[in-house]
């Protein structure tokens, strides 16, 4: 007997007899597919002290070269499919293109990396990647010590549950909260370990600055 | 599970150790009341959270009852996406099933995501016996590896060492597992990190083979759920060409929305944040990585068998109940003499592991019974009343029987009880005023004789009318 069948076999007698379990309850907030509140996400992840500015559209390209210019980076992965636009402030600047992949040293060398995401959930500042367009595979936005990531009002929803249905789980999925941080000294929030050490934030609100 | 704490005292005389370390309750003190605050704080935000907690609760209750139908699909799904499935009986099979994967890569180095079922199971050791190193990774466990220490805290292994203490066994040990702390090391936490950071780099980037857990797996999908904060395990998740996950059987959850309640969960209760920093979510063999997950029983099987000890394997391994346990906040993890300490180790453990030896047979007693845990507890594990069952199942020496068994039989019918009252009053003055002999001893240790009426209330009552005379 293999020691799959033995498992098996010891999980149907440990529960034979027991009363059926029905569907659980579910008497918490529901998704409600409604408009996020795009002031609670930006508070929110600025709470992990990442670094949020909240834009008109048209802005965006401004912003980007604004954010990199001012960290100094001038050697940026860009993953494909990354709207061209984001980066029509940026003529000079040296993309690295993960088309052959890009060696994990070459990425660690990097000065940062720029991306899109998939969904922001305003309640937790949470920015979820699904290796999609403008996000390319994991580790692009793993090893470069500084991470700007572009959000769509679009994009952000209310709660988690209402991420969770909106994700594709066969999608490899990274739910990024703030720079990477650890609790292990004293219980203590640190930010900066392994991951990116700084994460910023440009959101884009549809329309133009009206002022 | 783990060789490491064989042959440990039970848990009283660990204790009594653990007390006289003032260093340690102080480190314990101020770690527990931090993360306390924290965790209080980010729960009061959610306005549904018993909401949360009770479908919590019975969404495992779903995985546990249905288990093998969730695990028949759990291994479907991860087949059909590209993963290879293995099931391990015991810790033995699982280290050799993990042993034989890395020898297969070739390789002779493996780096490790903190696992509470890789440690449960002692495969370091495994590992090492085969020639190969397993490197720690997250901070905590690298301060429980370097300083050659036991863990003391699920979340935090490390939670009963200080910052000056890390920064020691940094200089110390670091230069024997690779690049060596920098020699103007501080204890500023943020300085310690840095630290790690610079000692794991060059590892991260070049190792071939990462080891997990995992903290879910969806059976409706095959996907696995890793939570963490420091990105060391976004590393081994992501850059090693194998990756082998092993994962306890009652770490399903049935269906991809299911999460929706354990993200919710889990991070609040746990390091008190909204959310992790990062979470990482795979299915089958992602990016062209070749995935092996392994599904441990270890006992588990033994714990379901038990209607009422059951609800432990609920645990998501979150640690609040550690956080507020007052023993746990007094003695530290060490005397609890497993992977799993604080109240829900006080359940897990001896159903795991059964309560043959001493300390094992020990661990449901060490509580208070206040239920705090109860309270914390994000998936409303009943702690107190698995403690008291397990009590009740706990050998028990022959005096003790006896004396229970006299003791129900006299409480059995009013006048027993009252012939046994005045027998006692006539002969009180052949009580001991301070301890009492024999077995009774160690009950007087930390406790007065009481002292014996001249009447029984009920005589009293009898003869006074209820005072009125």
């Amino acid at each position: 007997m293999s020691s799959r069948d033995v498992i098996l076999a010891r999980v149907r007698a440990a529960v034979a007899g027991s009363a059926p379990v029905g569907e659980a309850a579910r008497a918490y907030r529901a998704p409600d597919g409604g408009a996020a509140d795009l002031e609670l996400f930006a508070e929110r992840v600025r709470d992990y002290r990442a670094v949020v500015h909240v834009v008109p559209d048209d802005e965006v390209p401004a912003a980007v070269a604004a954010a990199l210019a001012a960290r100094g980076a001038r050697r940026v992965v860009v993953p494909a499919g990354l709207p061209e636009e984001w980066l029509a402030a940026l003529p000079g600047l040296e993309r690295l293109v993960d088309d052959p992949p890009l060696a994990a040293s070459a990425l660690d060398a990097a000065d940062g990396v720029l991306s899109a995401c998939a969904a922001g959930v305003a309640e937790t500042g949470t920015i979820v990647l699904d290796a999609g367009p403008g996000q390319g595979r994991r580790a692009l936005t793993l090893l470069p010590d500084y991470h700007l990531c572009v959000v769509r009002a679009a994009q952000v929803v209310a709660s988690v549950p209402d991420a969770v249905a909106r994700l594709d789980p066969v999608r490899p999925l990274t739910w990024i909260s703030g720079p990477s941080a650890t609790s292990d000294i004293e219980l203590n929030r640190v930010e900066g370990v392994h991951g990116p050490r700084t994460l910023e934030v440009i959101v884009a609100e549809p329309g133009t600055r009206t002022s | 599970m783990s060789g490491t704490f064989l042959g440990m005292p039970a848990f009283p005389r660990n204790a009594e150790k653990a007390l006289a370390d003032s260093q340690l309750r102080f480190n314990l003190r101020k770690a527990t009341h931090t993360i306390r605050g924290r965790r209080a704080s980010v729960v009061e935000e959610l306005p549904d959270w018993q909401g949360l907690r009770a479908a919590g609760k019975a969404i495992k209750d779903d995985t546990l009852r249905n288990l093998e139908r969730h695990l028949l699909q759990a291994e479907r799904m991860v087949t059909e996406a590209g993963g290879h499935v293995h099931w391990a009986a015991d810790a033995e099979e699982a280290n050799r099933i993990v042993a034989d994967l890395v020898r297969a890569t070739g390789q002779t180095e493996v780096v490790k995501v903190k696992s509470m079922a890789t440690q449960e199971i002692g495969l370091n050791e495994a590992l090492a016996a085969e020639g190969v190193t397993a490197y720690e990774t997250d901070l905590a466990e690298l301060i429980v590896q370097l300083g050659d220490d036991w863990p003391s805290h699920i979340l935090v292994p490390a939670i009963h060492r200080n910052r000056s203490e890390i920064r020691e066994i940094f200089l110390d040990h670091m230069g024997e597992w690779g690049r060596p702390a920098p020699a103007n090391l501080t204890d500023e936490p943020k300085t310690l990190a840095e630290a790690a950071r610079l000692h794991l780099r060059e590892r991260f980037l070049s190792t071939k083979v990462g080891v997990s857990g995992a903290n879910f797996l969806i059976a409706e999908t095959g996907t696995l759920v890793v939570l963490e904060s420091e990105g060391n395990g976004r590393m081994c998740l992501t850059l090693p060409e194998t990756l082998i996950s092993v994962v306890g059987i009652e770490k399903i959850l049935p269906t991809w929305r299911d999460l929706e309640v354990f993200l919710q969960l889990l991070p609040r209760s746990s390091t008190g944040e909204r959310m992790n920093p990062y979470t990482s979510m795979w299915t089958g063999a992602a990016e062209g990585q070749e995935f092996h997950l392994v599904l441990l029983d270890n006992g588990r099987t033994d714990v379901l068998a038990d209607e009422v000890g059951r609800q432990a394997l609920r645990c998501i391994r979150c640690s609040a109940c550690l956080n507020v346990c007052p023993v746990y906040e007094r003695v530290g993890g060490h005397a609890y003499g497993s992977v799993y300490p604080g109240p829900i180790g006080a359940i897990l453990t001896p159903q795991l592991r059964g309560m043959g030896s001493e300390l094992d047979a020990s661990l449901p007693y060490a509580s208070s019974l206040c239920g705090a845990c109860y309270d914390v507890c994000p998936v409303a594990i009943d702690i107190p009343e698995v403690l008291v069952h397990l009590r009740a199942k706990a050998p028990h020496r022959p005096a003790e029987r006896l004396g229970l068994k006299a003791a129900s039989w006299v409480l059995d019918r009013p006048a027993r009880l009252r012939r046994v009252q005045r027998l006692a009053s006539r002969f009180r003055g052949l009580v001991p005023k301070r301890s009492l002999p024999g077995p009774g001893a160690a009950w007087t240790q930390t406790r007065d004789v009481p002292s014996v009426p001249e009447e029984s209330f009920r005589d009293w009552w009898d003869r006074t009318e209820g005072g009125a005379r």
